[in-house]
């Protein structure tokens, strides 16, 4: 093995040392109250959840157990500010297979509620939220694309109200969630 | 019998993307006596919203739900997601009085209230239960014997188990069951029940593509002529970008995606342009002609 610079003795030292100031030991509870996560300290860390995960086979750094259990230690910061919460495809094979019923899936979306909530949103999702405010569809379905379907016989896809959306919008919170966000 | 009538529910990705999806679907069940009814007012079903807002996915898909109750009857999705998302919310709703409590409070300030008491059911669900097998069978009388093929369910018409339970996730067979009903072999392959990926395509396209190639050649290695799907997010995966994994991968696959009811309706003897074939990335009038011999 080549010797490391000291640069990458550093790196490695602050990845691998896990130091006890950086611990927020509400943070499980915390996180516990949000729907879908209650079970989080249940996890006994048996690893069927990143063994079954398709997403864990073709990525290096994500991996279901290992979130839980930083959630369980209460590394809050790394977790809220790591974009590998982002990868999870909601395929709910962790949910089915989970010996404890711990709801990895949804453990992971609670995290990423609350990264959005301390005003970190991945640029897609930015755009589907515009999109459903101004259209009431996760996407923006161009004329050309509504004539199209006009000639094929389709009827004009439902025009969703819009005023609801954005009072639905107003009042679960999210809008000023939104307003939060660094795009 | 009186005929079958359902709410439909069209959703996002298929008039953006897949109107081929739409047009098979309402072919093939308008002939098989089965009536959609239009909702104008419905929205986005609340999956995207689901990872940035779980209240607000909620109460999206509430206020869908609420629009069902008030017509009295069931919803039929086409996509996966929007199964998924109605299906689980409107259980929610039923189960969990607080769930069912907050929710309302936020749609109250628009004038409803959810119960939870509609019905949910995605295509496959309305044409093996409902439709039933042997009114298909007798319907499907160009018997597609020539033709093997490949199911791809996809992940949200079956999991979480808990909230659907109509098959097992690890083995889904309703979907390979309604392929057999057209006369098509359907054929086993290896990690059958694996996501496509879709889902994080707009934050990492790298992941989904790997995931995609890997189904893809599991699929070559049996031989398949064409996989068949249920699912807008699967179908754009595998037919859409099979050409830009063969690119990227150097490697050839050819492999036609259909959508389910474009399989059912050839076996009917609807044309192949009448199904919308000729809208699928990937050429299928090699499968066409095997149907129609």
């Amino acid at each position: 093995m080549s010797k490391l610079t000291k640069a990458e003795e550093e790196a490695q030292k602050n990845e691998t040392v896990l130091r006890t100031t950086e611990l927020d030991p509400k943070f499980k509870y915390e996180i516990s109250k949000l729907p879908g996560a209650e079970k989080v300290n249940v996890c006994f860390q048996c690893g069927t959840c990143t063994a079954d995960c398709p997403i864990a086979r073709f990525d290096d750094f994500y991996r279901p157990r290992k979130l839980i259990r930083m959630t369980q230690l209460g590394l809050k910061e790394r977790l809220l500010s790591d974009d590998v919460i982002w990868l999870c495809s909601t395929c709910f094979t962790c949910i089915d297979h989970c010996p404890q019923d711990v709801g990895i899936a949804s453990i992971v979306r609670a995290l990423r509620n609350l990264t959005v909530a301390h005003g970190h949103m991945p640029a897609g999702y930015v755009a589907q939220v515009s999109n459903i405010l101004k259209t009431g569809y996760a996407y923006i379905i161009s004329d050309m694309r509504l004539k199209k379907r006009q000639q094929k016989g389709l009827p004009p896809p439902p025009k969703a109200n819009l005023k609801n959306i954005a009072k639905l919008f107003d009042i679960t919170g999210f809008s000023k969630a939104l307003e939060k966000v660094e795009t | 019998m009186a005929d079958l009538k359902y709410l439909f529910f069209l959703g996002c990705a298929i008039p953006y993307r897949l109107p081929s999806y739409e047009v098979s679907s309402r072919k093939v069940l308008q002939k098989l006596g089965v009536e959609l009814v239009e909702m104008p007012e419905f929205n986005c079903c609340g999956f995207p919203l689901d990872p940035v807002n779980h209240d607000m996915m909620l109460t999206l898909a509430a206020r869908n739900l609420y629009l069902a109750e008030q017509q009295n009857l069931e919803v039929m999705t086409l996509c996966n997601g929007c199964f998924g998302i109605l299906n689980h919310v409107n259980k929610e709703l039923k189960a969990d009085k607080n769930v069912r409590e907050k929710v309302n409070d936020y749609l109250r300030e628009i004038g409803m209230e959810a119960k939870g008491t509609a019905v949910v059911k995605h295509l496959i669900h309305v044409l093996a239960n409902d439709v039933g097998f042997e009114k298909i069978k007798a319907a499907a009388t160009n018997q597609l014997d020539k033709l093997r093929v490949v199911q791809h369910s996809g992940c949200h018409v079956n999991r979480p188990k808990e909230y659907i339970g109509l098959e097992d996730p690890e083995n889904p067979t309703i979907l390979k069951k309604l392929i057999e009903a057209t006369g098509a072999k359907c054929l086993n392959y290896l990690d059958e029940p694996e996501c496509c990926g879709a889902p994080i395509l707009g934050v990492n396209e790298q992941i989904p593509l790997q995931l995609t190639r890997e189904k893809l050649g599991h699929v070559k290695a049996v031989g398949a002529q064409a996989m068949i799907t249920v699912c807008p997010y699967c179908h754009i995966m595998y037919d859409l970008n099979q050409p830009r994994i063969e690119r990227a991968f150097n490697e050839k696959y050819g492999i036609p995606v259909l959508h389910y009811p474009q399989l059912l309706g050839m076996s009917m003897g609807i044309p192949p342009e009448e199904l919308a074939l000729g809208d699928l990335r990937v050429n299928a009038a090699e499968v066409a002609s095997i149907c129609s011999q």
